[in-house]
């Protein structure tokens, strides 16, 4: 086989690990303490910020105004129109500020 | 709409429920599959190891990374590695997700971790948090499309690549954290919410100016975490057992 194929298959089994590992880990214990579960209930906030905060650091205006934009409609609309609202105004403000 | 989606009950209803969850998602996703495609065949993947990497991995930004480390002639235990380190915020997931889907058949169990992504986590979290049982027919009207998207579109991308024209203009490499945000906001009414936003944030963000990519990810993360595991139980809305 390819050095890209064991490339592959390797990735895949370590991401895999990754995805089952956590349960895994949490399942040997009876109880879990409330430290712990309230760790576990800050982890959807935790990670999925960590995949915006620095690329929105680092991006520019016309990133800011789609970001914006988009968090203002997520207070009221649903996930759907608040991505396509934020993909509009991406789009448009990269038209004039590139 | 067909009788199943109106009586409410059954497993086709809660699957196609979940379907169409999935569509935010399958198109948040489709310009990455395709991207990936092309990116991959430019740095020398065949079109069908784009097509198997993207069925056997399954997770967007290790396989860019991955790609991006391949193209370089990087060491091969080091992008492995680095797919790791992309992904190890699973761990996070898989940890959650164990407690609602536990009563599930260990095999389809298996399954569910397979499909265990981003959106997959948030949206089921999010499920689980209304007080409605996560099953596994629901789960995997979630899960399967964005699944069967992202592999088809992967090898089309590699097929097509190079005929992706201003890529941009379209917007297309600042779609995902726009709809991340989103799955972000839809949490803002968990306590603590704010307070671990901005710890992550923080943290990923000097993490990202001086440790770099892809580490930002973990260190972000655990800082967030770690917040909600110091303070008292009591700010989580957790009650202390006695």
């Amino acid at each position: 086989m390819s050095t890209t194929l064991w490339i592959i298959i390797a990735g895949a089994i370590a991401t895999y690990l990754t995805r089952i590992g956590g349960h895994l880990v949490i399942s040997r214990f009876e109880n879990i303490h409330p430290r712990v579960e309230a760790g576990l209930n800050a982890v959807p906030a935790a990670v999925l910020t960590t995949l915006v905060a620095p690329a929105a650091l680092t991006a520019g205006p016309a990133e800011w105004a789609a970001l914006i934009v988009a968090a203002l409609v997520s207070l009221r609309g649903g996930l759907m129109a608040m991505f396509l609202v934020g993909a509009a105004v991406l789009i448009l403000a990269r038209q004039f500020v590139g | 709409m067909s009788v199943e989606a109106i009586s409410g009950n059954g497993a086709r209803s809660d699957f196609w429920q979940g379907v169409r969850l999935s569509m935010p998602v399958v198109v948040a996703s489709a310009p990455f599959a395709l991207l990936f495609g092309a990116i991959a065949v430019d740095n020398g993947f065949s079109v069908l190891e784009a097509f198997l990497m993207s069925a056997l991995v399954f997770g967007g930004a290790s396989q860019m990374v991955g790609i991006e480390l391949f193209g370089q002639h990087v060491a091969p235990w080091l992008i492995v590695l680095s797919i790791f380190a992309v992904n190890f915020r699973h761990v996070l997931y898989s940890a959650g997700i164990g407690r609602r889907i536990a009563h599930w058949p260990l095999f389809q169990q298996a399954i569910g971790y397979f499909i265990l992504t981003d959106p997959q986590f948030a949206v089921a979290e999010r499920k689980a948090e209304a007080g409605e049982t996560v099953g596994f027919a629901w789960y995997l009207g979630l899960g399967l499309p964005v699944y069967v998207f992202w592999v088809i579109e992967s090898a089309l991308g590699a097929v097509f690549g190079k005929l992706i024209p201003d890529t941009h203009a379209l917007g297309i490499d600042f779609l995902l954290p726009i709809y991340f945000l989103g799955l972000v906001m839809g949490f803002r009414k968990r306590p603590l919410w704010l307070p671990v936003v901005l710890a992550s944030a923080a943290a990923s963000i000097i993490a990202y100016k001086t440790v770099g990519s892809p580490w930002h990810v973990s260190i972000g993360a655990i800082a967030g975490v770690l917040l909600a595991v110091i303070l008292p139980p009591h700010h989580s809305g957790v009650e202390a057992r006695p």
